[in-house]
């Protein structure tokens, strides 16, 4: 009886404060993005990429002064879990986290983003059926949960593809896959871009791991030497590009390339883009089984 | 240099020195207006029921508080993807007389056309600036058709200096994106070449 209701208003607790930090994600960027932006701003001469970053600052103060969210755009928010085995609320971690949504959706408040597909209607509550997306790992003898808090808007999402590749066409084949995409799609999506780069077998293997690279801090490198020279040769390339801020120019147009990669199929490389916009609205936060908190991304900070 | 600010509603002539790459400001009346909207009145031949002729609209889907009795607050405003209307906006311009049509991103040759012809202009505002945009929204006026949604719905709102607004379309049809890609495609090669030399890791 006691443990039941113990767990109840754990339930809450955890739900609560995960409300509060969606918020906090939506108004103020980590610490990491904030870092490189400023340093962009600083290297950039061209008129009107200055012109937008004296903006971008402006309404990152403000939106931290009025607790809004800094972008209209709160997409549909996805979460990456990697939930220790002995983690006390993991059966309930699914239901916390869609709640904390809602919660947070009509507290922020945040945009009603989720739209039920062939019904074709929003929900209005921004929560829907698989929305929010929820990913999970499970970690042996833990009774920690590690949560990865990420809202992307429509902008940065519609750049996102995959495809399988022959073995014939290398690497090389990755490259161009990757460039081609940057000024197509990449120019519309709100640049200076975080850019995800997922390399394994197939299109939801390479995707997956695309994703899990924008979790991966800006100005961090694979631990694969290889994968490591290809992240630095494509940022230095997309930076030559000259995107600049919103695709009107300017000295750089990447905050960086981040690749993940996991093993292959000797007659496939699966491979996949994900780009996350300057708005790059991520946030880590690990509980303990007393759901104690600590927030990985932005220092300094409490809910 | 002097700010320069349009005031709807505008007229052809108030577009005639403006140029791709300028910062222009915008006092007036702004209506949201995205995908279904633009789907209804091209496609589906639904009227709009707000005259939009001299008058702004904006690709963006607003974070908006229910103030309670028909009274609302613009919390988070910002533009969104305009590419995603370009196969209906060179006729919702000729249809309806808009004369100035923010956004995020590039557009192309439709409205490049539709911009000529009815001498209109595509504008960049800084997208991700939703805070910023929302101090300068003075107040919402009507909504419509909100059984689109939050987003969807057409916000009539009245702005005052909304900016910094950049020309991306001007009103002879000239487009800073589509010059911008030629460069952006040359350099892509150039690099494209050089990288390729160096990740041939399978060997």
């Amino acid at each position: 009886m006691n443990v039941t209701l113990d767990k109840i208003q754990q339930k809450e607790k955890m739900t609560d404060l995960m409300s509060k930090f969606i918020s906090l994600v939506s108004y103020k960027l980590p610490d990491d993005v904030e870092g490189k932006l400023k340093e962009l701003s600083e290297e950039e001469d061209n008129r009107l990429a200055k012109t937008i970053y004296k903006t971008m600052f402006e309404n990152q103060k403000l939106a931290y002064e009025l607790k809004r969210p800094s972008c209209q755009d709160t997409g549909v928010l996805q979460f990456f879990v990697k939930c220790g085995q002995n983690f006390p609320l993991i059966g309930q971690l699914d239901s916390i986290l869609k709640d904390s949504v809602y919660t947070s959706t009509q507290q922020t408040p945040l945009r009603h983003n989720s739209v039920e597909t062939f019904d074709e209607y929003n929900t209005g509550k921004n929560i829907g059926d698989g929305a929010p997306s929820i990913f999970w790992e499970i970690e042996e003898d833990s009774d920690k949960v590690e949560i990865y808090t990420y809202m992307a808007g429509g902008g940065c999402t519609l750049p996102g593809v995959a495809t399988v590749l022959m073995p014939g066409e290398g690497y090389e084949g990755v490259v161009k896959f990757v460039l081609d995409r940057m000024t197509s799609y990449g120019i519309n999506a709100c640049p200076p871009l975080l850019v995800g780069v997922g390399v394994g077998t197939s299109v939801e293997t390479a995707a997956m791991n695309s994703k899990k690279a924008l979790m991966r801090p800006v100005g961090s490198r694979n631990e694969n030497e290889n994968a490591a020279k290809m992240e630095k040769l494509l940022e230095d390339g997309i930076n030559a590009i000259g995107l600049g801020p919103q695709g009107l120019k300017g000295s750089k147009s990447v905050m960086g390339v981040n690749v993940v990669n996991t093993a292959r199929h000797p007659s496939t490389i699966g491979v996949a883009v994900n780009t996350g916009c300057w708005s790059h609205r991520r946030g880590k936060i690990t509980f303990d089984r007393n759901l104690n908190y600590e927030i990985n991304t932005h220092e300094g900070v409490t809910l | 240099m002097t700010k320069k600010v349009l005031t709807t509603p505008i007229k052809d002539e108030d577009l005639k020195d403006i140029h791709t790459g300028d910062i222009i400001y915008l006092t007036g009346t702004l209506v949201t207006c995205r995908d279904v909207a633009h789907r209804r009145l091209i496609e589906e031949k639904i009227p709009l029921p707000v005259d939009l002729k001299g008058k702004a609209i904006f690709h963006a889907g607003p974070i908006v508080r229910d103030l309670g009795n028909e009274e609302y607050e613009i919390v988070s405003i910002g533009p969104t993807t305009s590419m995603r209307m370009e196969k209906f906006e060179k006729e919702f311009i000729e249809e309806t007389g808009v004369k100035l049509i923010v956004g995020k991103g590039g557009m192309g040759k439709n409205t490049e056309e539709g911009c000529r012809t009815h001498k209109a202009l595509h504008v960049v505002f800084p997208a991700g600036n939703a805070v910023y945009a929302a101090t300068s929204v003075k107040e919402i006026k009507e909504v419509h058709w909100k059984d689109l949604g939050m987003p969807e719905s057409l916000w009539v709102c009245e702005v005052n200096e909304f900016g910094p607004l950049i020309v991306s379309i001007d009103a002879e049809g000239n487009n800073i994106f589509e010059e911008n890609k030629v460069e952006f495609n040359r350099k892509k090669e150039e690099q494209y070449k050089w990288i390729s030399e160096q990740v041939r890791f399978i060997k």
